[in-house]
């Protein structure tokens, strides 16, 4: 589904990423660890198409196509999804407004019908009833002056609206407590099918204890450097990444 | 011939066919012209007037008396209506009374011409009450009363609730290849009365037009007066508003302008709190482009303790267009215990819009609570980022943030129909097709 092949990006001239491959397939969720600093966000925002960053080398291949070149949005048209580290606050606009839409844009740019009224709000209904958000919640601006619990929620909730086929979650897991992560862990996990696939970006093992990878890459210095099952992660949590730097070295 | 020379030759024409109506008016017009010819149009050196030339504008040969009465169907100028709320209607064509497209009354409430109540007697006591009493009496202003002589008279009386909005309309077909037009409206709105009006000057084709307009509004004391300026004008037609505002006591007056330009609008929009417990709010939204301008000078003048005023305009520019937002705010010594509140935000689209705003506040009280800001800004990359990962096109996810931008604004509006209407405004002025109104 999925397929970054020695992928190098730079911001600003400085080299974030030195050579990421990657392969996903329907059905997997893969999660990708690693330190402060090590290029983990800026790899969610290239997939995505963030046009601060510049891709010096190599390919993403989304759906056996080159996207390299495609716009943000144009990326989301074909079933990609980012949920945000930290969502973007915008007064003004309501979660309903803003989720319309978008999935209305998502269903012009695939030559289908905007969505009637009646079936849009069934929809939003039924996605929120799932992650538990409250009804209020749907008439307010976006993001603004949400907990860190609500903005995540809301993310997973605009995920399940517009079904990617990859959903990529950046520090889903950061400014939860635990019992907003089971929430939002429950709906990425209920979201899952063979069809669809997750990429999960993580500081912590916790988030994995939720949702549970089929793979575990670690990305230290722009590189994926080791990859394992959950178990790798585990030890991580154990062990921290000193010594997988170490064995880095040594090679 | 300059503007100027023709207007004051024309004087004496415009003089002898009106005179016989009305002594007091005529007075007041012979004086008016007097100070006309002392202080002319305003210019640059004006320091009210530094950010705005009408040098483009006043070269033009303009009529100053539309040649022949033009009739316009309904459905040509439908569009320009608040068509589904039943009004009161006010309209002219080029400066003339419309009657065909109009609806006037005057059961409970006077909503009727200027022209009958210059020259009926059971106006007079009103008029020399009220007419030109607040209006500035150089320059634009004296101009306009020089010539004046249609437009609307609204006297709402006495605890009468006019449950109808009344739309002022003013037309211009373009039939004279350019024209000027002086419309002159004076609302009188008596105790504990309340009303609803909504204004709009529209030009019907590319000819070049210069609307100088004068509005004289009265709130005694507890009415409510909620007033609505529309402008979205044609490429070549300008206008100047001047409207001016007394408040007494305990009264409630709103005025939002919406304005999405023309060639060039100056809106002056002068409040005087003369009684205290008044409330006087300034709303506007400014969405401009190509070489539009647009300025707002406003005037808050506190002259009694305990009142309120509010100004929240907020502007977006893009292409070559140019803003101006001149904020006055004066707090007489006497007027202890103000609260005045003014900000103006600002998004600038593109490199080439320019954005002058300049908050001047007085105040010789000490005992007073008054905050201003302006800012200027572009829309947040980070914001532009996440729409477009939610698959929003670089064009929509614009609009929607400049949308989010305004709408506060829009919050105000007590009228839904006009509110929807507003909301399909700026969706076609941004160019985008999306509904607003969830």
């Amino acid at each position: 589904m999925l397929k970054i092949d020695n992928l190098h990006a730079r911001i600003d001239g400085k080299s974030i990423l030195n050579g990421i491959s990657l392969d996903i397939n329907p059905g997997e969720v893969h999660a990708i660890m690693g330190p402060n600093g090590s290029g983990k966000s800026t790899l969610a925002s290239v997939i995505a198409g963030k046009e601060d960053y510049e891709i010096r080398q190599g390919k993403i291949i989304f759906e056996k196509e080159e996207i390299s070149e495609l716009s943000a949005d144009e990326r989301a048209h074909k079933g990609l999804f980012l949920s945000f580290q930290y969502p973007v606050e915008i007064p003004g606009v309501t979660v309903t407004n803003f989720i319309k839409t978008s999935l209305n844009e998502s269903r012009k740019a695939k030559g289908l019908e905007e969505m009637p009224a009646n079936k849009m709000l069934q929809l939003i209904k039924e996605k929120s009833e799932m992650l538990e958000i409250d009804r209020k919640f749907l008439s307010r601006s976006l993001n603004e002056g949400f907990s860190g619990g609500e903005k995540k929620r809301n993310e997973i909730f605009q995920m399940a609206m517009l079904e990617p086929k990859l959903a990529i979650l950046d520090e889903t897991d950061s400014g939860l407590d635990i019992d907003a992560l089971k929430v939002v862990a429950n709906g990425v996990n209920k979201l899952k099918s063979s069809e669809n696939a997750t990429l999960l970006i993580t500081h912590y093992q916790r988030l994995l204890d939720y949702i549970v990878p089929d793979f575990v890459h670690v990305l230290i210095d722009g590189k994926i450097v080791k990859s394992g099952n959950k178990d790798l992660a585990l030890d991580l949590e154990k062990n921290g990444y000193d010594w997988i730097k170490k064995e880095v070295a040594k090679q | 011939m300059e503007l100027k020379e023709k207007l004051l030759s024309s004087f004496i024409a415009f003089e002898n066919e009106y005179s016989s109506e009305n002594f007091f008016i005529s007075e007041l017009r012979n004086e008016a012209i007097k100070n006309f010819e002392t202080t002319g149009f305003p210019s640059k050196k004006d320091e009210n007037w530094k950010y705005t030339s009408l040098k483009k504008v006043l070269n033009k040969e303009f009529s100053i008396f539309p040649k022949n009465e033009h009739v316009v169907e309904y459905n040509k100028v439908q569009p320009y209506f608040i068509g589904d709320i039943d009004s009161y209607k006010i309209v002219f064509i080029d400066g003339k009374y419309a009657s065909h497209l109009s609806q006037t009354t005057h059961e409970g409430i006077d909503v009727c011409l200027m022209s009958a109540a210059l020259s009926e007697p059971k106006y007079q006591l009103i008029i020399e009450n009220y007419f030109n009493k607040i209006a500035t009496q150089s320059g634009l202003n004296a101009l306009n009363t020089a010539f004046c002589k249609e437009g609307a008279y609204i006297h709402i009386k006495k605890n009468r609730v006019s449950e109808k909005p009344i739309q002022i309309v003013h037309l211009c077909t373009g039939e004279d290849p350019a024209l000027l037009l002086q419309p002159r409206n004076l609302i009188v709105v008596d105790e504990n009365a309340h009303v609803r009006i909504i204004e709009r000057h529209q030009s019907m084709t590319k000819n070049p037009t210069l609307t100088n307009s004068v509005t004289e509004i009265f709130a005694s004391k507890r009415c409510n007066i909620d007033y609505y300026k529309i402008q979205n004008d044609k490429s070549e037609a300008s206008l100047v508003d001047n409207t001016f505002i007394a408040q007494d006591s305990n009264s409630d007056v709103c005025v939002h302008t919406f304005c999405f330009g023309g060639k060039l609008t100056r809106n002056n929009l002068n409040f005087f709190q003369n009684g205290q417990y008044i409330q006087s709010t300034l709303k506007g939204i400014t969405i401009i482009g190509e070489k539009q301008h647009v300025d707002h000078s406003t005037l808050v003048h506190h002259l009694q303790p305990n009142c309120e005023s509010h100004q929240d305009y907020k502007g977006i520019f893009s292409d070559n267009s140019v803003g101006v937002f001149n904020g006055k705010v004066i707090v007489e010594k006497e007027a202890q215990k103000t609260n005045a509140f003014q900000a103006n935000n600002n998004l600038l689209v593109n490199d080439k819009a320019t954005i002058n705003t300049k908050p001047q506040l007085e105040i010789f009280a000490d005992d007073v609570k008054c905050s201003h800001g302006c800012t200027i800004g572009q829309l947040d990359k980070n914001a532009m980022f996440y729409l477009k990962t939610r698959g929003i096109p670089e064009k929509e996810a614009k609009a929607l943030l400049m949308y989010a931008f305004a709408n506060n604004v829009l919050e105000s509006v007590k009228i839904p129909q006009l509110n929807k209407r507003i909301n399909e405004i700026i969706a076609d002025k941004l160019g985008v097709k999306i509904g607003f109104d969830l």
